[in-house]
């Protein structure tokens, strides 16, 4: 009988702003960033990573007890937090895993330094503008109704876990809006990215996986590899049957793809 | 009292019920013909032009990317009324300058109309429905605090006269604030806001001098609003507000019989029945409190004030003095029950017009209302003293 490992939970202040974060498993740092639903604290596959990982899953102040500061106005102010996180923690080598938003936000970390970090794997990463004005990269998960929007974000609408939220206690119902408060306040307008960072692509100056759901409708396949072009040393993987999230919609695929990518970067910093 | 004609300037002739799925923001202008609109356009103007010669005064709003409402600027309008009209009060209710990308050129357009209809503006401050959002892009998080750092620099930059200013706030920014003109109503045109269910919202605007309105709302929820005002200014030691720092919307419709003007009542609801809007742009995150949006995503709440009381119908918007309809003296019983019941209330718009009303059907209501209502109450409720933020009493001004 496998015991799964021990998580360890704790606030952190930096700078301010009250962190809370889970940190599990022994070996090389792995932070791990979460998507704006926020699907990723318990992934099946932490269990397997955290065998050669200690992972570190920082939440975003509103997806938990803390909420967001007013001072927090963007992902790149967030991105400051979780570097001051890095030097805090005094971690090193870091592989960065970022879901959605998560991406976004390592690769606004990566742009202002990769002193800490190795390598990074982003999954349905948003954050860069690649298209013209009058091209829509990023669908707009506010404007159409909620099947719609599951349409756009999962291959198989079925999965997506948030199908049915009328179990909601009023508490967790609460940490819910409070967390898409946050993200409303955070991406609304750029919507999903910061018109400076394509410029800033270039610092990213270490490997990074780029993976796609290769039914993804919020964002799809094209901007993955446009994104994985975009950087020094980027790499794409699609995965077939899955949206935008294809680490809950083909786990397995999913965890096959990141291996393989950690295993051909193991050598990396 | 004062009396108000409203009209929401609404494109009636849309599809069949089940060929579209909102009247705001999705629906295609192809749906809008500009033969008839520009004739829609003129027809509403006349009602105002109309309401300022039945001694009425004028209430303006704007929507946007909307059926329900063609004033895509509710500055359009009201610049108009400024000219065609000779007496009337011309509010517009109002500016959405939470919205608006830039504050002071409002605070430049309402001097000038204030100037052009010599002092005859009241200008209202709006954070707007939740719909506007997604016509402005503005995030819905930030709408309350910018409603009111804008409606404090507007006021601010009309009531400065020594040359410009420097404003470097949290959402706005302006290195030279010199407004010209200044405005004709000294310091300033009278300020409204309006509101749902935010009390201290309500509060601060009353606190402020300026004057806070309710549309369409159900006679227990808006007498729980105005007390809670009145209340919370009587714990803060200020002076009791008087009844024209309230306003109220109704829809109104007044017949020389019962019957006529029941008829004419179901044409004005006509804007209620057919403001159909998707759920989802009514609760966009962050522009409810937390806790109303936990409800609307675990299905504990699912439609607006307006579709809650649409589901009860005309007997229930009745009793509860959202429709006020009927022949004079049964509409005056219905005004001064409701002043009654909200502890008082000192302006009263009236939505005498939606839909596919022509004008005869309008004018003959609005005629009534003027001639035969408003006569009877104008007298009712108190009226300010002063100008400006109320009193401490004791004779300090609020902060």
């Amino acid at each position: 009988m496998k015991t799964p490992p021990k998580i360890i939970s704790e606030t952190l202040k930096l700078a301010g702003t009250s962190v809370e974060l889970e940190r599990r498993g022994k070996g090389r740092s792995l932070l791990l960033l979460h998507s704006e639903d926020g699907f990723e604290f318990d992934l099946p596959l932490l269990d397997n990573l955290a065998k050669k990982f200690e992972i570190v899953i920082p939440r975003m102040p509103g997806f938990g007890k803390p909420s967001l500061p007013n001072y927090l106005n963007s992902i790149d102010d967030i991105s400051y937090v979780w570097l001051d996180l890095l030097d805090r923690l005094d971690l090193t080598g870091v592989t960065v895993l970022g879901f959605s938003v998560g991406g976004w936000l390592a690769l606004e970390m990566a742009s202002k330094s990769t002193s800490r970090i190795a390598r990074m794997a982003l999954v349905g990463s948003v954050g860069v503008k690649f298209g013209g004005a009058y091209d829509r990269d990023i669908e707009d998960i506010y404007f159409h109704n909620a099947g719609a929007v599951r349409g756009l974000r999962f291959a198989d609408p079925d999965k997506d876990p948030h199908l049915d939220l009328t179990d909601l206690s009023k508490r967790q119902a609460m940490t819910l809006a409070s967390s898409r408060e946050a993200i409303a306040k955070i991406c609304w307008e750029p919507y999903f990215h910061n018109p400076s960072l394509r410029n800033r692509l270039h610092r990213v100056d270490v490997p990074v996986q780029v993976v796609w759901g290769a039914k993804d409708g919020m964002t799809a396949p094209n901007y993955g590899r446009a994104l994985a072009k975009a950087l020094p040393d980027g790499r794409f993987v699609s995965i077939p049957k899955a949206g935008h999230f294809p680490h809950i919609e083909q786990s397995d695929q999913f965890a096959a793809a990141l291996i393989n990518f950690l295993e051909d970067t193991k050598g990396a910093r | 009292m004062d009396f108000y004609h409203f009209t929401e300037f609404a494109w009636p002739h849309l599809p069949p019920d089940d060929e579209f799925t909102s009247a705001r923001l999705n629906l295609p202008s192809s749906v809008y013909d500009p033969k008839r609109g520009a004739d829609l356009y003129n027809m509403c103007l006349d009602q105002y032009v109309l309401a300022d010669e039945l001694g009425l005064n004028c209430m303006v709003n704007e929507h946007h990317q909307t059926a329900t409402c063609l004033n895509s600027s509710g500055t359009v309008p009201l610049s108009i009324l400024a000219r065609q009209t000779k007496n009337a009060r011309i509010l517009i209710l109002g500016n959405p300058v939470a919205n608006l990308a830039d504050p002071i050129r409002c605070a430049e357009e309402m001097a000038m109309i204030d100037n052009i209809s010599y002092g005859r503006l009241d200008c209202g401050f709006v954070r707007g429905v939740p719909y506007e959002l997604f016509a402005s892009n503005r995030n819905p998080t930030e709408t309350s605090e910018r409603l009111w750092e804008s409606i404090d620099l507007i006021q601010k930059a009309w009531t400065t006269h020594d040359g410009p200013f420097n404003y470097e706030g949290k959402w706005i920014h302006k290195r030279q604030v010199n407004v010209w003109p200044r405005p004709y109503q000294q310091p300033h045109p009278p300020v409204w806001t309006t509101g749902g269910s935010d009390l201290a919202h309500a509060c601060r605007t009353v606190a402020r001098g300026f004057t806070f309105a309710m549309f369409l709302t159900p006679v227990d929820r808006l007498s729980q609003m105005f007390k809670g005002v009145r209340s919370w200014c009587k714990g803060q030691g200020l002076q009791r507000p008087a009844d024209d720092k309230f306003a109220f919307m109704p829809l109104v419709a007044v017949g020389e019989t019962e019957k006529e003007a029941r008829e004419v009542i179901e044409r004005v609801f006509w804007y209620v029945v057919n403001n159909k809007a998707e759920p989802q742009h009514r609760a966009p995150p962050g522009y409810v409190e937390t806790s109303l949006y936990a409800d609307f995503l675990s299905g504990r709440f699912t439609g607006g004030r307006t579709d809650a009381i649409r589901k009860q119908g005309m007997e229930y918007f009745r009793e509860n003095h959202v429709a006020i309809y009927g022949t004079p003296e049964n509409v005056v019983g219905q005004i001064n029950a409701l002043h009654r019941k909200t502890g008082g209330f000192g302006h009263l718009i009236a939505m005498l017009h939606a839909g596919d009303m022509d004008f005869d059907v309008t004018a003959k209501s609005m005629t009534l209302f003027a001639e035969k209502v408003a006569p009877h109450l104008k007298d009712l409720g108190t009226v300010s003293r002063n100008f400006g933020p109320l009193r401490k009493l004791g004779g300090k001004k609020a902060a």
